[in-house]
């Protein structure tokens, strides 16, 4: 097991430092900050006394390496635009997404599975077939449109949700975070289910499709010879069985939900990462950018690693050993 | 010797899109108690399908359309299915035929097999585990109470069935259906756990549907035989005498192809044909179109019938030469 972990960690690394590049290549061959920070009207002067401040008149090997020894450091860099670390500036929306991200994955487990099950176990019911319709809509209504929707709806209409913000917070470990406030539980409602509604109808599928296969097996018509309740049958024999192909898929979604949640973020004007890598990007906020993915991919690669150990957990079969 | 179950007529259709399947069409045998059956038959001639019927365990679109299965005369076939969850595992248990899949993968063997226990009675964890430790040791598996902790994919094929067989014994069932138990197994595994389930049923009185496809198993292990072609039971009789002077010609062209040393050289004998599909059966004996002794009398459908003392057949043209008439 340690020198697995071990492994995993020198994998990660690896990983990170070639991600690094690609980054910094491509932000650098993307376009030239300097024709969007620094003001028409300067003079030739200014112009490069600006561009030496923000160390753009080194060739890029020099700058990478610049950024790598700095890196080392814990320093990634700091941010053209707002002039503060890149790091710190990431580090503070964090929270706003993370409360997003994990309400989004909340919110799809705890519906998803139930329904997922229902259909799984009663496959021709009217009930199933509804929630089978209604999870290709969750799958193929886009994102922003939805959540125009809700917003029209429950803010507009009905008035009963804010539409925009993260409402109170509460300041923990010098972060702020809106969960912990009932007034911050009505901002995050809407964009978090407006974030799963996809993930919903990814875990209905999941379920529905691992049940359905769980119950033809043999360990299942064995368990009912026993004489089982059906409760214990379904809830042990088969949901453990299940489990299996949901956690990997909810783990990898949970990356990808904290990553690129930036439509809904843009939508309900929720003050998370996703908004600032957008603004980053348009104006051309190298260090953001390549920090930002930094902490995006050091994300997948722990939540990958979780996932796996999770797995061990789950399922006897699997155990954690680096074969040579 | 009084009868543990009697199976009366039994018909297990299943109503697919394509047709109705019936698989099992008017199945009829006894089990008396202490008694093993031996159901044979190829693939798809209902014999499996028969022993999930007994248990209530057909899925839709199958089930019992007709029929009566006597349990110490009680009719399971129109037992509710709380009624038939208290039976099963408890009064009837069931073996499958792959070890490798009835046991669940991710749950430890204990955790299986203590559910058992307290799926029928109400006893404390601890006993439970007793129970369960002490039905290991019974079928043979070296050091219970630290297999109790494994999981069934740190056992071997043969192991697991051996958990299976325990599991089966738990409650001192009345009657096991055992389902090809042997077939996923290695020769002498087979031999051992065809000895251990002998001395089993003979010390505990239980009775035994073994079915089976496999003759040698039957001749060795069986009391009574009950030959099964497309749903229905052609032959059925005392093992020895079925054996040694079958009637339905089935059942000769089924003994004619197992190998033998006797023959050797001489090419293997096979029934000419395929088992017929079941969804669209002719008119008449279902191994007419294979049965080298078919004739215009056979469009018709035999019936079962008593031709000698503890004999039946179900034929017009039975091999009747060698029994003496």
């Amino acid at each position: 097991m340690t020198v697995y972990l071990l492994r995993r960690i020198l994998q990660s690394l690896m990983v990170l430092l070639a991600m690094s590049v690609i980054v910094f290549v491509g932000v650098y061959a993307i376009g030239d900050p300097v024709e969007i920070l620094i003001s028409p009207d300067a003079d030739q002067m200014e112009r490069e006394r600006a561009i030496a401040a923000l160390g753009l008149d080194l060739p890029l090997w020099q700058q990478y390496l610049v950024f790598l020894q700095n890196a080392l450091r814990g320093d990634l860099g700091r941010s053209f635009v707002f002039n503060e670390p890149a790091l710190q500036l990431i580090l503070n929306r964090m929270p706003a997404t993370l409360e997003l991200a994990f309400g989004a994955m909340f919110l799809s487990v705890l519906i998803g599975l139930p329904l997922g099950l229902y259909a799984g176990l009663k496959p021709d019911s009217v009930g199933s077939r509804v929630i089978m319709a209604g999870s290709i809509l969750g799958f193929s209504l886009p994102t922003f449109w939805v959540g125009l929707m809700l917003i029209m709806v429950f803010a507009v209409q009905l008035g009963w949700l804010p539409s925009s913000g993260r409402g109170e917070t509460v300041q923990i470990l010098g972060l702020h975070w809106s969960f912990l406030t009932a007034n911050g539980w009505m901002h995050l409602a809407m964009p978090a289910f407006n974030l799963a509604l996809f993930k919903i109808s990814l875990v209905i599928r999941l379920t529905r499709s691992g049940v359905r296969e769980a119950m033809l097996m043999d360990y299942v018509k064995f368990a009912r010879a026993k004489g089982l309740s059906p409760t214990r049958v379904t809830f042990v024999h088969v949901f453990k069985n299940i489990l299996i192909p949901v956690v990997t898929v909810v783990g990898l979604e949970l990356g990808s939900t904290i990553a690129f949640s930036v439509v809904t973020e843009t939508v309900f004007a929720w003050p998370g990462m996703g908004k600032l890598i957008i603004d980053s990007i348009n104006v051309l906020d190298r260090p953001v950018i390549v920090a930002y993915l930094m902490v995006i991919v050091l994300m997948f690669i722990t939540i990958n690693l979780i996932v796996d150990i999770l797995y061990s957990v789950l399922d006897p079969r699997v155990r954690l050993e680096s074969k040579a | 010797m009084s009868t543990t179950l009697e199976v009366r007529n039994l018909r297990t259709h299943f109503f697919t899109r394509a047709g109705v399947v019936k698989a099992v069409d008017g199945v009829s045998f006894t089990v008396g108690r202490g008694q093993v059956l031996g159901l044979v038959g190829e693939s798809g001639s209902g014999k499996t399908v028969t022993g999930f019927s007994i248990i209530g365990l057909v899925d839709p679109p199958g089930r019992v359309v007709e029929g009566e299965i006597l349990f110490h005369g009680r009719n399971l076939a129109t037992a509710s299915e709380e009624e038939l969850r208290h039976l099963r595992g408890n009064r009837i248990a069931m073996i499958f035929q792959d070890p490798m899949m009835t046991l669940n993968p991710v749950l430890r063997v204990d955790t299986q097999m203590i559910e058992t226990v307290l799926a029928h009675e109400k006893v404390s964890r601890e006993e439970a585990r007793q129970r369960s430790r002490d039905a290991l040791g019974m079928v043979g598996i070296p050091s219970p109470d630290e297999r109790l902790k494994s999981y069934p994919h740190q056992f071997s094929g043969g192991m697991r069935q051996r958990v299976a067989i325990a599991i089966a014994l738990l409650h001192r069932p009345e009657l096991i259906i055992a389902d090809e138990p042997t077939t996923a197994l290695d020769v002498t595994i087979q031999g051992q756990i065809l000895a251990e389930v002998q001395k089993l049923a003979a010390t505990t009185g239980t009775s035994l549907i073994w079915i089976t496809h496999d003759l040698s198993v039957v001749a060795g292990l069986a009391d009574e035989i009950a030959v099964m072609y497309a749903g229905r039971v052609v032959e059925g009789g005392e093992v020895g005498a079925v054996l040694d002077a079958p009637f339905h010609p089935y059942t000769v062209g089924l003994i004619g192809s197992v190998p033998s040393r006797n023959r050797r050289g001489e090419p293997l004998r096979q029934i000419p044909g395929m088992t017929p599909s079941l969804l669209k059966l002719p008119a008449g004996c279902a191994f007419r179109s294979r049965c080298p002794r078919a004739d215009e009398a056979c469009l018709a459908m035999p019936d079962l019938l008593e031709l000698r003392p503890g004999r039946r057949a179900r034929c017009f043209h039975p091999h009747l030469e060698g029994a003496g008439a």
